[in-house]
């Protein structure tokens, strides 16, 4: 590939998905909440991203670790705590559970890890549910408030998107860099083969616990923010539906694509939004939309450009090349 | 003192020995073929060495260490390498981070691997290898891009990137076209005359004799017979277990 190619294929979808986030800016109320729902998702995904699309551990769990985020946001910040505060206690809390969680996936990997973390989603579901003198129980926790720091708050629908911004863009970053670190390529390795990942030094053990952890903790950030976003939050927020909705945002998006939560995200938020507009039919029609991308992207959309990059913005003879090689 | 040893290894699936009492030592500098008919046990001996698996008695030594029942990653750790009978590569990878990933772990902290870039000396190292080897032209394909030899090549080079102290070969030459052969048995040469040691596990009997200073032969998890190559190809107890009595 050309350095002019790479450069099209690298920055192109990073500068669309830049504008894309300040865009809502200019919107109006619900449209700037679900502005905001995006890119909490976007910080969740991310993390998803990072043990399945890059280590390749599958997790269904993500929903418990967006509960942790959330509810230590709900039950502490009426004590006084600052938000910020609750919010990395809520990351630090998904962090030392992701780490517990990744033990299994020492042992167990694929359908059977999935299976593990979906029994964890659910003993967590039940423990918000059935510990009322401290999560609500059923009745769930009402009236989380949004961050405030005195002389500016973030009670309103644009300034809390401008505030989740704020954690969005260090999460991206910091995805990121650890994406391009060495960490990540170690990620991939045990993604693409293990037993050579470890015959080359690696320690599945510490890097996969880590890619258990991490993505934990980015879920756990998201959690912080979600609840504020809603105002109120209950134990089926954060059950299995949900973890399999990050699992589809991270494979629509492209799974181990960078860009891919952050597409995905978009895709899974505002697409229903959109197809609200046909009232009865509209979750049939994300339904299918759905199944035809799988079927004709197997990539996610991210795939799709790649296929456009080598289709009509690489030199013929390199693109020819490469066809060939495949 | 022998650089790598093998002392009364043994290894059980169920009830059936794999390996059964076997003692072999690999001298530093040497190319040591080990040969035998399929099931003799070849791949279990190197699993059992480099730790991807546990041998259920006996002791392995290198550099006069004590390194049985660890893990592979610690074995790599301790200055050795190996390659799997099947191509074991990271084909979603490009050949240049195949290469890199061989090595990343072998020196740093896990926490500086996360926070610092990597020294550029590493990826000059992978370049140079992959050029000496002839495929550095490909260095930005992925490796599932790559043919069969050209892949069995950088299969073979990540072995090389973390400078080993032993590297074990297992079957490095099968279904590689004969040109390739050549190719890869002068790498091997060469690299032995620069003092890399090796061990080959290898079918082919020719390659084997002009490789290989010294042979073991395996058969039903136990040495038959060791010596010079012309020796044991003469020796009636290795062509039984070849050929059958």
């Amino acid at each position: 590939m050309t350095r002019e190619g790479l450069l099209v294929r690298r920055f192109v979808p990073l500068l669309v998905l830049c504008a894309l986030l300040v865009l809502p800016l200019g919107l109006e109320q619900y449209k700037l909440f679900v502005g905001s729902l995006v890119l909490v998702y976007v910080i969740a995904a991310i993390g998803l991203n990072l043990t399945l699309g890059y280590a390749g551990q599958i997790s269904l769990a993500h929903a418990a670790f967006l509960a942790f985020g959330a509810y230590s946001v709900a039950i502490l910040q009426p004590h006084g705590i600052p938000f910020e505060l609750c919010l990395l206690i809520g990351a630090a809390i998904s962090f030392v559970f992701g780490l517990l969680i990744g033990f299994p996936a020492l042992r167990v990997k694929h359908h059977y890890l999935a299976m593990v973390t979906i029994g964890f989603t659910i003993i967590v579901f039940l423990c918000l549910r059935n510990f009322p003198a401290v999560t609500g129980g059923s009745f769930g926790i009402p009236g989380i408030e949004r961050p405030d720091w005195g002389v500016v708050s973030f009670e309103s629908d644009r300034a809390y998107y401008i505030y989740t911004l704020l954690w969005a863009v260090p999460a991206l970053a910091s995805a990121y860099w650890i994406k391009n670190s060495r960490w990540g390529r170690a990620f991939k390795s045990i993604r693409e083969n293990e037993m050579r990942a470890e015959a080359l030094g690696v320690s599945l053990r510490n890097y996969k616990l880590m890619a258990f952890a991490i993505g934990a903790a980015y879920a756990g950030v998201a959690g912080a923010l979600f609840a504020p976003l809603l105002g109120y939050i209950d134990p089926p927020a954060f059950y299995i539906e949900r973890s399999i909705q990050f699992l589809l945002i991270v494979v629509i998006g492209g799974l181990g694509r960078f860009e891919g939560p952050i597409i995905g995200s978009i895709v899974v938020v505002v697409l229903p939004e959109i197809l609200r507009a046909s009232q009865g039919l509209y979750l049939i029609i994300f339904a299918l939309s759905i199944m035809l991308m799988m079927l004709f992207m197997p990539k996610g959309l991210i795939g799709l450009w790649d296929l456009f990059i080598e289709r009509f913005a690489m030199p013929r003879d390199a693109s020819r090349a490469h066809r060939a090689a495949e | 003192m022998a650089l790598l040893e093998v002392e009364t290894l043994s290894k059980h699936f169920y009830e059936y020995p794999a390996l059964d009492g076997l003692s072999i030592e690999v001298r530093e500098g040497e190319i040591l073929g080990i040969i035998g008919p399929n099931g003799s046990g070849k791949t279990t001996l190197f699993n059992c060495i480099s730790g991807t698996l546990h041998p259920s008695s006996g002791r392995v030594r290198l550099k006069g260490d004590d390194i049985t029942g660890m893990s592979a990653n610690q074995v790599f750790h301790r200055g050795l390498a190996r390659t799997f009978q099947l191509i074991q590569i990271f084909p979603g990878m490009t050949v240049l981070e195949n290469m890199l990933m061989a090595v990343q772990e072998r020196d740093g902290t896990m926490l500086g691997r996360l926070l610092t870039r990597e020294p550029a000396r590493v990826k000059a190292r992978a370049h140079e290898l992959l050029d000496y080897l002839g495929i550095d032209f490909l260095h930005e394909n992925l490796a599932s891009n790559l043919s069969y030899g050209q892949q069995k090549l950088l299969d073979f080079g990540m072995a090389l990137m973390s400078k080993p102290d032993v590297i074990l070969l297992d079957e490095p030459l099968a279904g590689v076209n004969p040109t390739m052969i050549q190719n890869l048995v002068g790498h091997i040469k060469d690299l032995n005359a620069k003092g890399n040691t090796f061990v080959v596990i290898e079918h082919n009997m020719e390659v084997v004799m002009s490789l290989c200073e010294r042979i073991i032969v395996l058969s039903q998890g136990q040495q038959i017979a060791e010596g010079m190559p012309d020796e044991v190809a003469d020796n009636p107890l290795v062509l039984d277990a070849y050929f059958g009595r």
